[in-house]
Order: C-alpha cells, then sequence, then structure tokens
C-alpha cells in the first residue's frame, strides 16, 4: 500500500511537470491581456522538435533548446494576429493550434513509434534524496521537475518584483495607461505571448523526451487546453499553478491506480476533462469574485485610438 | 506650439493653433467640451501626432512620437481621466512610468521617493493602497507626483477639478503654487472661469478648435471670458414655465444598492416624482449617481428597499419589464452601454424597443419599420450622418449620445432617467436637448436628471437633490436658497 | 525612411469584402507551398494535386459534396454562435453526442418502423443530443462564468470517451465478432444515397435548408437581432433588457443541433453503425470553425466556404495517398488558411499607405 502510494504521487509528480510548465507561460501571456489558446499547438510542436533534435544528435539538452526556439518562433505567428492585426484572439490562437499540430504531424510522421535510446537521468539530489517518502517523491525526479518548478517561482518574482512584471501586467490591465507611461505595449505583449511559447514548448519537449520518450501524433492529448483552464485555476498566479498543476497530475495518474478496480477505462480516461469542469464550477462557486481575470485580456488594442 | 492642425474622421478638432508658455507661468486653456482643448495637450504629450504644425521646445523644433519623448522633454501631463491602474498598488503605477525605476525590487526605491514627496507637499499617501481605494483627489496627486518625479517643467492638467471636492480644489491650489514658485509651466485646462480668473496668469481661449482670444487674466473678466468662449453673449435663456405637479410618477423607497467593489453605494434613498417635473441629482460623479440610475432600472440589483412606478412595485424586475412600464434611460457611459458599436445606426435605434410590437411581429422585425424610425432620429435630433447604414461605432461622441436621446425621447416615456445627457455636446446641441427635456416635462412626463453640470440642474429642474457618497444632503426645490451652499453640499460638509 | 500609415477604413463593399477573401486563400496557399517546399514536396504538384484530387474529377467532386454536408451544417450553426461572441469549440463533441442518440434511436426503433417514420426520429433525437451537448457550456458560462472555450473542448473529449464505452461496453454489436462498434442500423434508418456517390441528399438538402432559415434568423428576426447585440456588447445587451440565458440557450441549441445533425448524417448515410470516434467525424467541428470565419459569420455563405474546406479534406486524402503526406497535411493547410484569412481581415478594415520620404 505505502509502495503504492508513493509511486503514485511520484507519477503525479511526472504527470504534473509539463502542465506547470504550460501553465506558467500562459498565466505570463494572459498577464499581458493575450488569451493563447495555441498552447496546445505549441506544445506539439515542442514535443516533435525536442524528439528530433534528441534522436539525432544524441543531446537531449539540445533537444530542449531547439523545442524552446521552435515554440518561441511558432508563437510569433499569434503575437502578429493579436498584437499587429487586432484579430479576434480566439479564432487566432485557434489557427495556432491547428498549424502546430498539423506542422508536427508532419515533421514527426518519420519518427513515430520509434523508441529514443538516449535517456535524460533523473537527478537525485544529494541529501535530499534520503529524505524517507519525500525523498523519491520530490527530490529524485527528472531535470523537468526541478526546471518547472524553479520557472514557476521565477515567473512569480518576474511578475511580481521586477519592472518588466509591472509593465507587463500594466499592459493586461490596462494599455492605454501603460502606453500613456512610455511602455511599447506591442513590444510587451509580443515579448509575453514569445515567452508563453517556450514555456509551452518546454512542456512538449518533456512529454516527448522523458515523460514517454517516443513520439507519436496528438500525444499532448488535450493537456494544452487543459494548462489554459489551470491558468484560471491558478488565478493568473504562477505560485498557485505549482500545486494546481500537480494536483491535476494526481488525477491524471490515479487512473491507472483505478483500472485494476474494473472501473472502465474509458471513463477514467475521462476523468482529467471532468475534473476541469468541476474545478472551475468550484472556483465559481465559491468565490467569483477573486476570479477576476487581467482586465483587459481578449481585448486588441490600438495605439492613438481616440 | 505653431500651426497646429489635427482632425479625426474629417473633421477638425484643432485648426492652426499657436501657444506659448514661459517658466513659472501658469496658463488657462479655456474652452466648453468638445472645443479641442484635450486634443491640443493630447499632441504635446505624444498621445497623437498633429496632421500639421510644429512643436518647439526652449526654441528647439522637436518632434513628440510618444508620452516618453515628451517626458524626456520635461513634459508632464495629468489627464482628466487618471491614467492610473486601478487594480494596482500606488507604488506599481509610480513605477510604471517613473524612468528610473530599477528593475530589481523597483517597489522599495519607489517607496522612499513617495514618502519624500508627500513631505515637500504635505499631503498623506498612502503608497501601500490599490488606486481603487483611494480618493479622486488623493488620485491626482499620484498624477502629480508621476510627472515630477519625471522631472516635469511643464505640467499640464486637464480639467483637474472637475472630480474634486472643494477643499481638494483649494489643496491642488496650493501645490499648484508651490510649484509655480519653483518655476515650474503649468497649463491648466479647464470650461470653468472662476477658476481660470483665480488661478491663471494668462488665458487662451478655444472655441471649435480655433483659439478665438488670450489675454492676462489680470486684464480681463469672466463675462467678456464667458463671450469669447461661448461665442456669443447669453449663455442660455430657457424659461421654465410653470406647471402644476401631476400625479406620482415613481417613489423610491429606502432604497439600498451595492456598488462594483461590494460596498454600498446607494443609501437609504427615498423621493418621489411627480408628472410635470424635472427632478435634479446633483452631485460630483462617483457618489453613488450610477447605481442608483442603474437600480431604478434594473441594469443592477437592489439590495434592499422599494421602486414603484404608478404605483406598481418594480423592485428588481428585468430591464425589459421596467422599460414596458414606460421608463426610458439615458446611460452614464454611453459607448459602453448605449450602443452596439458593430451593427448599423438603424439597428442601434431600436435598441431598447426592439421587442415592441411597433417594431417586431412575433418573431421578425419589421425593419422597414425600424428604418424609417431611425431616419425620423437622425432627422429631428440632428445625427450627422452620411447614412443610417453606418455603422454606429464610427460616429463621433456627441452623435452616438444624439442618437441614444432620440431613442429614448421618441418613445414618449412617463419616466427618463438620464445621466450626464448633454456631456460632450456642443453648444446649439445642449440647448436642442434641453428644450426636448423641458418638452418632455410639458406633456406630463418626469425626468430623473443626474448632472454634475449645476447651471443645467438650475435651468432646468423643479426641484434638487444634492447625492453625496450615496446619501442625500439636501432635497429643496430649485429656487431654494439654501441652495447656494450646493457646494458644501456636494463636499458632504453641509446637510439639510 | 519608409512610413507605414494605417487609417481606418468605414465603407466595406461585398466586393472589397470578397475579393480579399480570395487574395487571403491565395496568399495562404503560398505560404503553404513554402511549408511543401521545405517538407520536399513539389508544391504546385501538391496543391494542384488538392484541388484536381477534390474538384477535378467526377468522383473527387461526389466525395466533396458529400464531406460538404456536416461541413455546412456545423459551419452556419457556428456563424451564429461566434456572431453571439460565443466560442463554441465543441461541434466534435456535439456531432458525437448527435451520433450517438441517433444510433440508439434507430437500432431500438428501426425494425419495426418504416423509413418515413424512423428517419425524421433519428433526425429529432440527433438534434437533441447535439443541442443538450451545446447547452451544457452555455448553462456554465451565463450561470457561472466559465470559459466557453474550456468547456466546450473538454466535453469533446468526454464525449469521445463516452461514445468509445459504449462501443467497446454496453452496445457492441453481436455481428462485429468482438471488435468495438455496435450493429448495423436497419435499412429502414438507412438515408438515401444519390446512386453512384456517397452523398447522402435528404442530409444535404437539409444542410441548405438550415442555412438559408439561419440567414432569415439572424438577419431577419428578433432573436437573431439580440444575439448581434449580445455579440457585440454584452453591457449594451444587458441594458436592452437582452435575457442572457435564454439567449445562449436557444443559440446553443441551434448551434448544438446542426452539429447533432451532422452527426445522424455521418451515422445514417455513411457509416450506418456506430464506430470509434475517430472514424464518425475526422475532425469537421474543427474545420468548420474556418468554414465559418471564411463565411464572415453569414449562414449562407457557409456553404460556399463549406464546399471549399471538404474541397481541401478530400484533396488532402489525395495528397497523402500520392505524395506519402501525414494526414496533418490538412490540419497544416486549414491552419495556415486561418491565418491568412485573419490576416486578411486586418487589411480589409485598414487602409495602409506606405510612404517613401527622406530624412
Amino acid at each position: 500500500m505505502e509502495e503504492i502510494i508513493i509511486s503514485t504521487l511520484t507519477r503525479a509528480m511526472v504527470a504534473g511537470t509539463p502542465l506547470l510548465l504550460a501553465t506558467t507561460g500562459e498565466v505570463i501571456c494572459e498577464r499581458s491581456g493575450i488569451l493563447n489558446l495555441g498552447v496546445e499547438g505549441v506544445m506539439a510542436m515542442g514535443a516533435v522538435t525536442a524528439f528530433i533534435v534528441t534522436m539525432t544528435t544524441g543531446q537531449p539538452w539540445l533537444g530542449v533548446l531547439a523545442a524552446v526556439g521552435a515554440g518561441m518562433a511558432i508563437s510569433v505567428i499569434h503575437a502578429f494576429g493579436s498584437v499587429t492585426l487586432q484579430a479576434n484572439q480566439v479564432v487566432s490562437g485557434l489557427a495556432l493550434t491547428m498549424l502546430g499540430l498539423g506542422l508536427s504531424g508532419m515533421l514527426g510522421k518519420p519518427y513515430v513509434g520509434k523508441p529514443l535510446s538516449i535517456k535524460m537521468e533523473d537527478w537525485s539530489i544529494p541529501y535530499l534524496s534520503d529524505i524517507p517518502y519525500l525523498g523519491r517523491i520530490i527530490f529524485s525526479q527528472s531535470p523537468f521537475f526541478y526546471l518547472a518548478i524553479i520557472l514557476a517561482i521565477a515567473a512569480w518574482f518576474f511578475l511580481e518584483r521586477t519592472r518588466l512584471g509591472i509593465q507587463i501586467r500594466s499592459t493586461g490591465e490596462n494599455p492605454k495607461v501603460a502606453e500613456t507611461q512610455g511602455v511599447n505595449v506591442y513590444k510587451i505583449r509580443y515579448l509575453s505571448v514569445i515567452i508563453g511559447g517556450g514555456f509551452s514548448a518546454l512542456a512538449g519537449a518533456h512529454l516527448s523526451i522523458s515523460y514517454s520518450k517516443s513520439w507519436i501524433e496528438g500525444m499532448t492529448a488535450g493537456r494544452g487546453w487543459i494548462a489554459i483552464a489551470l491558468t484560471i485555476f491558478a488565478l493568473w498566479n504562477p505560485a498557485r499553478a505549482i500545486w494546481a498543476a500537480f494536483l491535476f497530475g494526481g488525477i491524471f495518474v490515479v487512473q491507472y491506480l483505478l483500472q485494476p478496480l474494473g472501473i472502465s477505462p474509458n471513463f477514467l480516461s475521462m476523468m482529467p476533462y471532468i475534473a476541469t469542469l468541476v474545478i472551475l464550477l468550484l472556483i465559481s462557486l465559491k468565490d467569483s469574485k477573486k476570479l477576476s481575470p487581467p482586465a483587459m485580456l481578449g481585448e486588441p488594442y490600438q495605439r492613438g485610438e481616440r | 506650439m505653431k500651426g497646429i492642425s489635427k482632425s479625426f474622421h474629417g473633421i477638425f478638432a484643432n485648426q492652426n493653433i499657436n501657444l506659448k508658455i514661459e517658466s513659472g507661468e501658469i496658463l488657462g486653456l479655456l474652452g466648453e467640451n468638445g472645443a479641442g482643448k484635450t486634443t491640443l495637450m493630447n499632441i504635446l504629450y505624444g498621445l497623437y501626432q498633429p496632421d500639421e504644425g510644429q512643436i518647439k521646445v526652449n526654441d528647439t523644433p522637436v518632434r513628440i512620437n510618444n508620452p516618453v519623448e515628451s517626458i524626456n522633454h520635461g513634459i508632464g501631463m495629468v489627464h482628466q481621466h487618471f491614467m492610473l491602474i486601478q487594480n494596482h498598488l500606488v507604488i506599481e503605477n509610480i513605477a510604471l512610468g517613473y524612468k528610473d525605476t530599477p528593475f530589481f525590487f523597483p517597489k522599495n526605491k519607489i517607496r522612499q521617493k513617495v514618502e519624500a514627496f508627500s513631505e515637500k507637499f504635505g499631503f498623506q499617501i498612502d503608497p501601500d493602497k490599490k488606486v481603487w481605494q483611494l480618493s479622486a483627489g488623493e488620485q491626482q496627486r499620484i498624477e502629480i507626483i508621476k510627472a515630477l518625479l519625471n522631472g516635469a517643467d511643464l505640467l499640464i492638467l486637464d480639467e483637474p477639478t472637475s472630480v474634486l471636492t472643494p477643499r481638494e480644489i483649494k489643496e491642488l491650489i496650493s501645490i499648484l503654487r508651490q510649484m509655480k514658485a519653483e518655476g515650474h509651466m503649468i497649463i491648466f485646462i479647464s470650461h470653468k472661469l472662476d477658476e481660470i480668473m483665480e488661478i491663471c496668469d494668462r488665458v487662451v481661449v478655444l472655441q471649435k478648435g480655433k483659439i478665438v482670444g488670450g489675454t492676462d487674466t489680470k486684464n480681463t473678466d469672466k463675462k467678456s471670458l464667458a463671450r469669447m468662449m461661448i461665442g456669443r453673449d447669453v449663455v442660455f435663456n430657457i424659461n421654465r414655465e410653470i406647471l402644476e405637479k401631476g400625479k406620482q410618477i415613481l417613489s423610491v423607497d429606502r432604497l439600498n444598492v451595492v456598488g462594483d467593489k461590494g460596498l454600498l453605494a446607494v443609501k437609504n434613498i427615498s423621493f418621489d416624482l411627480y408628472q410635470n417635473e424635472i427632478f435634479g441629482i446633483a452631485g460630483v460623479s462617483g457618489n453613488g449617481q450610477r447605481e442608483l440610475a442603474e437600480a431604478i432600472t434594473g441594469i443592477r440589483p437592489v439590495f434592499s428597499g422599494k421602486v414603484k412606478i404608478n404605483k406598481k412595485d418594480i423592485t428588481n424586475k428585468s430591464p425589459r419589464h421596467i422599460y414596458d412600464m414606460g421608463v426610458s434611460h439615458v446611460p452614464e457611459e454611453r459607448i459602453r452601454f448605449g450602443i452596439a458599436p458593430g451593427l448599423f445606426l438603424y439597428d442601434n435605434a431600436i435598441l431598447k424597443q426592439h421587442h415592441l410590437k411597433k417594431f417586431s411581429k412575433r418573431y421578425f422585425l419589421k425593419y422597414s419599420r425600424v428604418k424609417n424610425h431611425a431616419k425620423t432620429i437622425v432627422k429631428d435630433f440632428k445625427v450627422a450622418t452620411h447614412s443610417i447604414n453606418t455603422q454606429t461605432g464610427n460616429l463621433s461622441g456627441g452623435n452616438i449620445q444624439k442618437l441614444i436621446l432620440g431613442r429614448e425621447i421618441s418613445e414618449k416615456p412617463q419616466l427618463l432617467v438620464a445621466s450626464h445627457p448633454t456631456y460632450g455636446l456642443d453648444v446649439g446641441a445642449t440647448e436642442f436637448l434641453r428644450q426636448h427635456l423641458l418638452e418632455l416635462r410639458k406633456q406630463g412626463s418626469t425626468v430623473l436628471l443626474f448632472s454634475e453640470d449645476l447651471e443645467e440642474i438650475f435651468e432646468l429642474c423643479d426641484r434638487v437633490a444634492v447625492i453625496f457618497d450615496g446619501e442625500f444632503m439636501a432635497v429643496l426645490d430649485s429656487d431654494d436658497e439654501r441652495l447656494c451652499d450646493i457646494g458644501l453640499m456636494m463636499a458632504g460638509s453641509k446637510r439639510i | 525612411m519608409i512610413k507605414i500609415k494605417t487609417t481606418d477604413r468605414y465603407n466595406i463593399t461585398a466586393l472589397r469584402s470578397f475579393m480579399t477573401n480570395i487574395l487571403s486563400l491565395v496568399a495562404g496557399l503560398v505560404a503553404i507551398s513554402i511549408i511543401f517546399l521545405i517538407a520536399g514536396v513539389n508544391p504546385i504538384f501538391a496543391i494542384s494535386e488538392i484541388f484536381t484530387g477534390s474538384f477535378g474529377s467526377f468522383y473527387g467532386l461526389k466525395e466533396t459534396i458529400t464531406k460538404a454536408i456536416p461541413l455546412i451544417l456545423i459551419g452556419t450553426g457556428l456563424t451564429l454562435a461566434f456572431r453571439a461572441k460565443f466560442w463554441n469549440i465543441g461541434a466534435e463533441g456535439q456531432l458525437l453526442m448527435g451520433a450517438i442518440f441517433a444510433t440508439w434511436t434507430g437500432l431500438t426503433f428501426g425494425q419495426s418502423l418504416p423509413s418515413y417514420i424512423i428517419v425524421p426520429m433519428m433526425f429529432t433525437a440527433g438534434f437533441t443530443g447535439g443541442a443538450l451537448w451545446g447547452i451544457i457550456p452555455a448553462i456554465l458560462k451565463i450561470k457561472y462564468s466559465i470559459n466557453e472555450v474550456i468547456s466546450t473542448l473538454m466535453l469533446n473529449y468526454i464525449c469521445a470517451e463516452i461514445l468509445t464505452m459504449l462501443i467497446v461496453g454496453p452496445w457492441k454489436g453481436k455481428t462485429r465478432f468482438g471488435f468495438p462498434g455496435t450493429d448495423n442500423l436497419p435499412d429502414q434508418a438507412i438515408l438515401g444515397l444519390i446512386p453512384g456517390s456517397r452523398i447522402h441528399y435528404a442530409t444535404l438538402i437539409l444542410a441548405i435548408i438550415c442555412a438559408i432559415v439561419l440567414c432569415v434568423v439572424v438577419y431577419k428576426t428578433r432573436f437573431g437581432y439580440e444575439a448581434r447585440v449580445v455579440g457585440e456588447n454584452p453591457d449594451a445587451g444587458k441594458y436592452a433588457g437582452i435575457d442572457f440565458l435564454k439567449t445562449s440557450l436557444i443559440l446553443m441549441t441551434i448551434s448544438g443541433g446542426l452539429a447533432g445533425f451532422a452527426g445522424v448524417g455521418e451515422i445514417a448515410g455513411i457509416h450506418k453503425y456506430l464506430g470509434y470516434p475517430a472514424a464518425i467525424s475526422s475532425g469537421y467541428g474543427f474545420t468548420a470553425i474556418i468554414v465559418a470565419w471564411l463565411a464572415k459569420l453569414n449562414p449562407l455563405y457557409a456553404i460556399v466556404s463549406g464546399i471549399f474546406f471538404a474541397g481541401i479534406l478530400v484533396g488532402g486524402d489525395a495528397v497523402q495517398i500520392s505524395l506519402g503526406l501525414p494526414a496533418a497535411t490538412v490540419d497544416i493547410v486549414n491552419g495556415t488558411l486561418l491565418i491568412f484569412l485573419i490576416m486578411g481581415d486586418y487589411f480589409l478594415k485598414h487602409k495602409i499607405t506606405i510612404q517613401f520620404s527622406k530624412k
């Protein structure tokens, strides 16, 4: 029993990692006032890029870097659409998802089903990994896990305690005011969308080279969309995203735990999606006042508007 | 500034304007709403680019492409609508605009700066409060601090007193004098003669985007300034007929309404309205007027109390139900509530009326009637548009207001709730509209008029209530002598 | 120095709008060519293959019409929802739910009832299924302010799992030899086809009628008016006394219901039994989003844009076989075209002048 609990929690951490990465990215992006529904597509791009580069060069970290680069590059499309062209952000984001899923499918076709022999070793933190229970659950994880947590905390610090962070948040709350205070709203929004894309791609890289160590089309399986929901659940705060993501990681893993009990596997794989809806419902029922997104989220901004 | 021109949608907002200001001077910029004062200053501040003309700072010609460049030239601006982010802390707001904000931990440094300033000018501001928790006067001070921190030599104040209580106005004046003594230049935009006369050294009058006069304040008087501003002698001279009060139309009983921030915005207000009367609610905006209007018209839920129309209870009924009981509404934020900007003008002409039998038959709208109706409104209310098939968002603010007013008045409501109906209208349209309100009164309707414009209140209203912080400070006949203290009542320092 | 100046354009003519759309599509195809080129595929060959595969032959054309049926149905429904700024991304799930309801109806009552009764019954059931699945996000949005993009998407996944659960479990057909899937629908419940094709004409006619009716609904009725006002400015809608819940429920009933119709067509016209979700709908719910966007949210234009994108689906299948491209190719084409359509909208609404000046 003890063994089951520990292994479940350990796996929950693994499953939560990509969610945390993508959610952190989306939080930064939405804080600047841009809703990016392209997470799913960018994540797929990240996954396929990381896989291909790792496979061909044998360097997983090179793969990660390439994935982040690809994710940032493809996110420029959404930034251009939603910032420069002031297009509808929902539609522009959907276009990005379609394109990302499509491109990843095309690029990855020769690699489908090939296992990745190069492993990204888990990092056991000296001394800490010897702590009973916690040592295994938290301190002997893949580098992505630590990266995700560090980046989430860094993102919180960045948004709350730096000048650029204040500029990003101001842009999301009231771009017109930000502009009069000398903030280049377009630049800030581009930056935020691109950073967000990098995070999503990192999440994808985790999926293909650490989590499943293989590439199949559609392997992101809606995690990008869940990350968008988690952004709301985290109330646009990267620090809150940490536990939100791992809670969801737990829900992903519990499926395997319940399967032997004879519950339909299809019902179990529905759980993360149902849980998403239930959690959004609970937030709304509990405290709808807290549920205040950045005031100008999703609103295009045009300079010199009278 | 030399030969500045700027037009929006083909209409001149500024035409060939020349302006000069010297060190240690307070220049008044006088003009009515829509005279082009704000546009001119936004050009100076780099928010708009002039179509023509040149700006010189210290005799060097400059191009001001954006506010940052303007700040670098030592120009600071306090906008009429504060450029503050309501959900952020005071220090975050200041850090946003300050040139030398450090990258890491910006708040600590700013906090010290704010405290230094507070001491110098002798006011108190809590730097760790959210902006929305502050009063309008305090918010204005943040704006001034922001400008001064960036080393502004020239400070532009756009209608700075419009949101202040009389006491806060006095404090503002003393701050401005102190700044003047230190050699700062100040441009003071206003349409209020008294203030201009009191504060400014020199005054320039704008009318319809052109400069129509300029002089030292000591060489002029209020009357001649007023003539320049309006472009003719008499301001308004509407004769209100004396009419007998008719039967009771609206009754508001111990009404309490919760505002956006979760606090009571309307506190225990009671009043009755009768046929043939215009009832004015005077007060500085943000004292519960909007919440009161929205509660009566059904947009905002009533917390407690009763609203009755013709003795029938309409408390918390739907806006449509209340409309059908004969209540029209000209909302305060007209673009936000009054129109759907992407739809055609004729679509918007029936926004609140589309369900009426006149315009719809079962599930269908009768578009030919709708279009005729729209044409009538455009004609009767002189809405400037080339067609009724234009997107409503393309109209100017004043024309949108005329459209909304036409729409709400045309159905001959029993009660018209009108919030700042003449705000942003030119003189002609204002007069025209006031005549319409009086006409409505004559026909046996009643008007509930919310206005900040005391002139308007005294001219139109039979009775006046003064609202402060969600409470009525007084309800008086408009010829009651005690209303000479209306300023004090609006500031909450006197209650009758 | 080159200066680019943009100004708003106010008078947008239908011709300009149409031309902009065409140019956007052409520009999109150019961009797709570049992607093909990078992928090592001859773009001219690939793109001409897509269009000859779909519109160039009699067989291709028949297939194109077949695939246009669900796209037109869903696309028209989406034009209505999008007009009210209700971002229904869940048509895929609504289609599947319609298919589930219709299959149940067909299998349960099909044996004993004549065609002219069971077919309308199935369509009603399918509409109901799709509508129910569409109403859920409407309630969640209005009552609990839950973002409809998220909820409709989650419901897609949930519906696909429900369907799979049914066909591997209680509904597994005896004639399937242990493979997932229901039994075939009885003959009375199968829709007639235009001979020599897979075009189930009843659904096609229904789709065109729906598009026309919805066009009237949007532009001529009170409900259409209210939906447009709500989409343009919700605050004005509140001020105008429009009941949000009612409006959203009606429009999602229609939008979901039409997707449900599409599900019925796929089941009763093409597959004849309920199989895996991916087999029933090849992403129609998502492609229809672009159909609606290309149609400028006009239900009538959705007929044309539905046929166009059906062509791309069919042509996409053709290049998959002839050039060995992956199934995702269609996603690339769709995504790219949508991006260029968005860009086109900008050029339609703004006038851009480039000035050359010395400085």
